[in-house]
Protein backbone atom coordinates (compact mmCIF):
# COMPACT_ATOMS: atom_id res chain seq x y z
CA UNK A 1 0.00 0.00 0.00
CA UNK A 2 2.75 1.99 1.09
CA UNK A 3 4.55 1.13 -1.73
CA UNK A 4 2.01 1.76 -4.41
CA UNK A 5 1.12 5.19 -3.06
CA UNK A 6 5.14 6.27 -3.16
CA UNK A 7 4.97 4.97 -6.98
CA UNK A 8 1.85 7.15 -7.44
CA UNK A 9 3.30 10.35 -6.36
CA UNK A 10 6.24 9.72 -8.38
CA UNK A 11 4.63 9.64 -11.71
CA UNK A 12 2.07 12.96 -10.39
CA UNK A 13 5.52 14.38 -9.87
CA UNK A 14 7.29 12.88 -13.37
CA UNK A 15 4.07 14.45 -15.20
CA UNK A 16 3.74 17.42 -13.59
CA UNK A 17 7.58 18.13 -14.54
CA UNK A 18 7.02 17.51 -17.67
CA UNK A 19 3.57 19.19 -18.58
CA UNK A 20 5.72 22.35 -16.80
CA UNK A 21 8.99 21.50 -18.94
CA UNK A 22 6.45 21.77 -21.68
CA UNK A 23 4.10 24.50 -20.74
CA UNK A 24 7.47 26.64 -20.12
CA UNK A 25 9.09 25.71 -23.38
CA UNK A 26 5.74 27.11 -25.73
CA UNK A 27 5.57 30.01 -23.09
CA UNK A 28 8.40 31.12 -23.61
CA UNK A 29 8.95 30.20 -27.64
CA UNK A 30 5.72 31.25 -28.71
CA UNK A 31 4.69 33.61 -26.34
CA UNK A 32 7.00 36.39 -27.04
CA UNK A 33 7.20 35.88 -31.11
CA UNK A 34 2.92 36.07 -31.05
CA UNK A 35 1.95 38.68 -29.01
CA UNK A 36 5.36 40.67 -28.71
CA UNK A 37 3.83 43.81 -27.76
CA UNK A 38 1.17 43.17 -25.93
CA UNK A 39 2.39 40.64 -23.69
CA UNK A 40 5.65 42.58 -22.54
CA UNK A 41 3.39 44.92 -20.49
CA UNK A 42 0.36 42.81 -20.17
CA UNK A 43 2.08 39.33 -19.32
CA UNK A 44 1.89 38.91 -15.38
CA UNK A 45 5.32 38.43 -14.54
CA UNK A 46 4.07 36.56 -11.70
CA UNK A 47 3.47 33.71 -14.29
CA UNK A 48 6.66 33.90 -15.56
CA UNK A 49 8.62 34.53 -11.94
CA UNK A 50 6.14 31.41 -10.28
CA UNK A 51 7.52 28.99 -13.09
CA UNK A 52 11.41 30.08 -12.92
CA UNK A 53 11.02 29.54 -8.76
CA UNK A 54 9.12 25.61 -9.39
CA UNK A 55 11.50 24.89 -11.87
CA UNK A 56 14.56 25.81 -9.85
CA UNK A 57 13.06 24.67 -6.99
CA UNK A 58 13.06 21.35 -8.58
CA UNK A 59 16.17 21.29 -9.91
CA UNK A 60 17.85 22.38 -6.44
CA UNK A 61 15.48 19.35 -4.80
CA UNK A 62 16.56 16.98 -7.37
CA UNK A 63 20.03 17.90 -6.91
CA UNK A 64 19.73 17.43 -3.30
CA UNK A 65 18.16 14.08 -4.18
CA UNK A 66 21.39 13.27 -6.08
CA UNK A 67 23.47 13.49 -2.76
CA UNK A 68 21.79 12.41 -0.09
CA UNK A 69 19.34 9.57 -1.14
CA UNK A 70 20.46 6.28 -0.03
CA UNK A 71 19.58 4.11 -2.87
CA UNK A 72 21.68 4.45 -6.29
CA UNK A 73 18.28 4.17 -8.15
CA UNK A 74 16.71 7.47 -6.24
CA UNK A 75 19.58 9.13 -6.81
CA UNK A 76 19.95 8.43 -10.68
CA UNK A 77 15.73 9.54 -10.84
CA UNK A 78 17.00 12.73 -8.74
CA UNK A 79 19.57 13.50 -11.40
CA UNK A 80 16.65 13.01 -13.83
CA UNK A 81 15.08 15.68 -11.79
CA UNK A 82 18.02 18.05 -11.82
CA UNK A 83 18.49 17.46 -15.73
CA UNK A 84 15.28 18.33 -16.53
CA UNK A 85 15.20 21.46 -14.51
CA UNK A 86 18.64 22.76 -15.86
CA UNK A 87 16.96 22.07 -19.63
CA UNK A 88 13.60 24.20 -18.67
CA UNK A 89 16.09 27.16 -17.01
CA UNK A 90 18.37 26.65 -20.58
CA UNK A 91 14.77 27.98 -22.00
CA UNK A 92 14.18 30.64 -19.61
CA UNK A 93 17.55 31.96 -20.79
CA UNK A 94 16.56 31.98 -24.37
CA UNK A 95 18.89 29.15 -25.03
CA UNK A 96 16.66 26.84 -27.33
CA UNK A 97 19.22 24.73 -28.74
CA UNK A 98 21.02 24.18 -25.38
CA UNK A 99 18.09 22.92 -23.72
CA UNK A 100 16.69 20.63 -26.69
CA UNK A 101 20.55 19.10 -26.66
CA UNK A 102 20.63 18.93 -22.77
CA UNK A 103 17.19 17.07 -22.90
CA UNK A 104 18.79 14.89 -26.01
CA UNK A 105 22.46 14.16 -24.67
CA UNK A 106 22.01 14.18 -21.15
CA UNK A 107 17.95 12.62 -20.23
CA UNK A 108 18.67 10.09 -23.60
CA UNK A 109 22.21 9.56 -23.26
CA UNK A 110 24.00 10.17 -20.23
CA UNK A 111 21.21 9.51 -17.76
CA UNK A 112 20.32 5.84 -19.70
CA UNK A 113 23.95 5.11 -19.61
CA UNK A 114 24.36 5.79 -15.84
CA UNK A 115 21.29 3.53 -14.98
CA UNK A 116 22.51 0.89 -17.46
CA UNK A 117 25.67 0.80 -15.44
CA UNK A 118 23.92 1.17 -11.97
CA UNK A 119 21.69 -2.09 -13.67
CA UNK A 120 24.86 -3.82 -14.29
CA UNK A 121 27.39 -3.42 -11.69
CA UNK A 122 24.80 -3.10 -8.56
CA UNK A 123 22.92 -5.44 -6.16
CA UNK A 124 19.84 -2.80 -6.19
CA UNK A 125 18.58 -4.34 -3.10
CA UNK A 126 21.91 -4.07 -1.29
CA UNK A 127 21.51 -0.61 0.00
CA UNK A 128 24.96 -1.22 2.05
CA UNK A 129 26.14 -0.21 -1.72
CA UNK A 130 25.56 2.81 -1.93
CA UNK A 131 26.34 4.25 2.11
CA UNK A 132 28.39 7.32 2.34
CA UNK A 133 31.96 6.76 3.72
CA UNK A 134 32.77 10.33 5.12
CA UNK A 135 29.43 10.21 6.62
CA UNK A 136 26.70 13.33 7.27
CA UNK A 137 28.76 15.38 9.53
CA UNK A 138 31.73 16.07 6.99
CA UNK A 139 29.16 16.22 4.05
CA UNK A 140 27.02 18.96 6.10
CA UNK A 141 30.49 20.76 6.80
CA UNK A 142 31.58 20.72 3.44
CA UNK A 143 27.80 21.52 2.27
CA UNK A 144 27.71 24.66 5.25
CA UNK A 145 31.53 26.03 4.45
CA UNK A 146 30.83 25.94 0.35
CA UNK A 147 27.04 26.99 -0.31
CA UNK A 148 26.64 30.18 1.67
CA UNK A 149 30.07 31.58 -0.12
CA UNK A 150 28.78 31.03 -3.40
CA UNK A 151 25.35 32.18 -2.82
CA UNK A 152 26.75 35.71 -1.57
CA UNK A 153 29.21 36.10 -4.45
CA UNK A 154 25.99 35.38 -6.90
CA UNK A 155 23.75 37.21 -5.26
CA UNK A 156 25.89 40.46 -4.44
CA UNK A 157 28.46 40.83 -7.24
CA UNK A 158 27.66 44.05 -9.15
CA UNK A 159 27.63 42.49 -12.54
CA UNK A 160 27.70 44.81 -15.77
CA UNK A 161 24.55 43.67 -16.27
CA UNK A 162 22.32 44.95 -19.34
CA UNK A 163 19.04 44.68 -20.83
CA UNK A 164 18.81 41.02 -22.80
CA UNK A 165 17.23 41.10 -25.90
CA UNK A 166 14.70 38.73 -26.87
CA UNK A 167 16.66 35.77 -29.36
CA UNK A 168 14.27 33.88 -30.85
CA UNK A 169 16.05 31.15 -32.45
CA UNK A 170 19.90 30.83 -31.71
CA UNK A 171 20.22 27.90 -33.81
CA UNK A 172 21.51 29.45 -37.33
CA UNK A 173 23.80 31.63 -35.07
CA UNK A 174 25.28 28.66 -32.96
CA UNK A 175 25.64 26.73 -36.58
CA UNK A 176 27.47 29.81 -37.98
CA UNK A 177 29.97 30.31 -35.19
CA UNK A 178 30.31 26.65 -34.64
CA UNK A 179 31.90 26.75 -38.10
CA UNK A 180 33.16 30.26 -38.57
CA UNK A 181 34.71 31.48 -34.89
CA UNK A 182 35.59 28.06 -33.28
CA UNK A 183 36.06 25.18 -36.06
CA UNK A 184 38.93 24.61 -34.47
CA UNK A 185 37.59 23.42 -30.55
CA UNK A 186 34.70 21.95 -33.04
CA UNK A 187 36.86 19.48 -35.13
CA UNK A 188 38.86 18.89 -31.55
CA UNK A 189 35.80 17.81 -29.96
CA UNK A 190 34.80 15.69 -32.68
CA UNK A 191 38.71 13.98 -32.24
CA UNK A 192 37.84 13.94 -28.81
CA UNK A 193 34.21 12.01 -29.18
CA UNK A 194 35.80 9.30 -31.78
CA UNK A 195 38.97 8.54 -29.03
CA UNK A 196 36.20 8.53 -26.22
CA UNK A 197 33.88 5.98 -28.65
CA UNK A 198 37.26 4.01 -29.03
CA UNK A 199 38.24 4.07 -25.47
CA UNK A 200 34.94 3.09 -24.22
CA UNK A 201 34.69 0.21 -26.23
CA UNK A 202 38.28 -1.02 -25.24
CA UNK A 203 38.19 -0.44 -21.51
CA UNK A 204 34.90 -2.10 -21.10
CA UNK A 205 35.33 -5.32 -22.68
CA UNK A 206 35.85 -8.33 -21.33
CA UNK A 207 39.60 -9.66 -21.32
CA UNK A 208 39.78 -12.66 -23.21
CA UNK A 209 42.32 -14.69 -21.47
CA UNK A 210 45.18 -15.94 -23.85
CA UNK A 211 46.19 -19.36 -22.75
CA UNK B 1 10.54 39.93 -7.53
CA UNK B 2 12.05 39.96 -11.09
CA UNK B 3 14.14 36.94 -12.08
CA UNK B 4 17.21 38.01 -12.47
CA UNK B 5 20.75 37.45 -13.10
CA UNK B 6 21.49 36.58 -9.64
CA UNK B 7 18.62 33.66 -9.41
CA UNK B 8 19.98 31.82 -11.88
CA UNK B 9 24.02 31.82 -11.03
CA UNK B 10 22.37 30.76 -7.30
CA UNK B 11 20.52 27.94 -9.04
CA UNK B 12 24.06 27.03 -10.62
CA UNK B 13 25.80 27.81 -7.10
CA UNK B 14 23.87 25.28 -5.62
CA UNK B 15 23.98 22.45 -8.44
CA UNK B 16 28.00 22.83 -7.79
CA UNK B 17 27.69 22.53 -3.96
CA UNK B 18 25.14 19.79 -4.24
CA UNK B 19 27.56 17.93 -6.71
CA UNK B 20 30.73 18.66 -4.92
CA UNK B 21 28.98 17.30 -1.89
CA UNK B 22 27.63 13.77 -4.08
CA UNK B 23 31.20 13.61 -5.02
CA UNK B 24 33.09 13.92 -1.67
CA UNK B 25 30.51 11.46 -0.09
CA UNK B 26 29.58 8.97 -2.05
CA UNK B 27 31.59 5.95 -2.13
CA UNK B 28 29.85 4.28 -5.44
CA UNK B 29 31.52 5.21 -8.27
CA UNK B 30 28.58 5.66 -10.05
CA UNK B 31 27.19 8.02 -7.45
CA UNK B 32 30.66 10.12 -7.95
CA UNK B 33 29.97 10.06 -11.68
CA UNK B 34 26.59 11.89 -11.16
CA UNK B 35 28.08 14.46 -8.66
CA UNK B 36 30.53 15.33 -11.90
CA UNK B 37 27.73 15.58 -13.96
CA UNK B 38 25.58 17.86 -11.50
CA UNK B 39 29.09 19.69 -11.16
CA UNK B 40 29.11 20.67 -14.66
CA UNK B 41 25.55 21.24 -15.32
CA UNK B 42 26.04 23.88 -12.55
CA UNK B 43 28.87 25.79 -14.47
CA UNK B 44 26.20 25.51 -17.63
CA UNK B 45 23.45 27.30 -15.93
CA UNK B 46 26.13 29.92 -15.35
CA UNK B 47 27.53 29.49 -18.77
CA UNK B 48 24.26 30.16 -20.47
CA UNK B 49 22.74 32.92 -17.76
CA UNK B 50 25.69 35.26 -18.27
CA UNK B 51 25.65 35.14 -21.66
CA UNK B 52 21.68 35.84 -21.76
CA UNK B 53 22.33 38.84 -19.24
CA UNK B 54 25.88 39.95 -19.42
CA UNK B 55 27.47 39.11 -23.01
CA UNK B 56 24.60 38.62 -25.45
CA UNK B 57 24.92 36.54 -28.71
CA UNK B 58 26.12 32.80 -28.65
CA UNK B 59 29.59 32.48 -27.42
CA UNK B 60 28.16 31.41 -23.63
CA UNK B 61 25.74 28.58 -25.11
CA UNK B 62 28.59 27.55 -27.82
CA UNK B 63 31.30 26.95 -24.19
CA UNK B 64 28.04 25.36 -22.81
CA UNK B 65 27.77 23.27 -25.63
CA UNK B 66 31.20 21.80 -25.64
CA UNK B 67 31.09 21.44 -21.85
CA UNK B 68 28.30 19.22 -22.79
CA UNK B 69 30.36 17.40 -25.50
CA UNK B 70 33.03 16.78 -22.98
CA UNK B 71 30.50 15.72 -20.14
CA UNK B 72 29.39 13.52 -22.70
CA UNK B 73 32.67 11.68 -23.33
CA UNK B 74 33.46 11.86 -19.28
CA UNK B 75 30.64 9.82 -19.02
CA UNK B 76 30.95 7.28 -21.29
CA UNK B 77 34.63 6.63 -20.07
CA UNK B 78 33.91 6.91 -16.50
CA UNK B 79 31.06 4.51 -17.28
CA UNK B 80 33.52 2.09 -18.81
CA UNK B 81 35.86 2.08 -16.49
CA UNK B 82 33.27 2.09 -13.79
CA UNK B 83 32.31 -1.75 -15.58
CA UNK B 84 36.13 -2.52 -16.07
CA UNK B 85 36.58 -2.07 -12.03
CA UNK B 86 33.56 -4.14 -11.27
CA UNK B 87 35.03 -6.91 -13.55
CA UNK B 88 37.77 -6.89 -11.89
CA UNK B 89 37.18 -6.10 -8.34
CA UNK B 90 33.57 -7.29 -8.10
CA UNK B 91 32.62 -4.29 -6.65
CA UNK B 92 32.33 -0.50 -7.14
CA UNK B 93 32.76 0.80 -4.11
CA UNK B 94 35.88 3.10 -4.79
CA UNK B 95 37.39 2.37 -1.71
CA UNK B 96 38.29 -1.08 -2.70
CA UNK B 97 40.09 0.02 -5.85
CA UNK B 98 43.20 0.47 -4.79
CA UNK B 99 45.53 -2.08 -6.16
CA UNK B 100 47.98 0.95 -6.61
CA UNK B 101 48.68 1.59 -3.26
CA UNK B 102 50.38 -2.10 -2.39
Amino acid sequence: MNFTLGKLTGWIAAAALTIGFLLAMSWLAIGPAQHAVASRAAAPGGLVDGLFYAVAGLTVLGAAGVALMRSILYSAIGLLMALLGVGSLYVFLSADFLAVTQLLVYIGGVLVLILFAVMLTNRITDVEVSNRSVGLWGGAMLFVAMAPVLLAMATVTPFAVREPEVVLATTAAIGNAFLTKWLLPFEVASMVLLATLVGAVVIARKELKAD
Amino acid sequence: MQISLSHFLAVGALLFTFGLLTVATRRNAVGVLMGIELILNGANVNFAAFNHYVVGGVSGQVFALFVIVLAAAEAAVGLAIVLAIFQTFKTIDVRHADLLRE
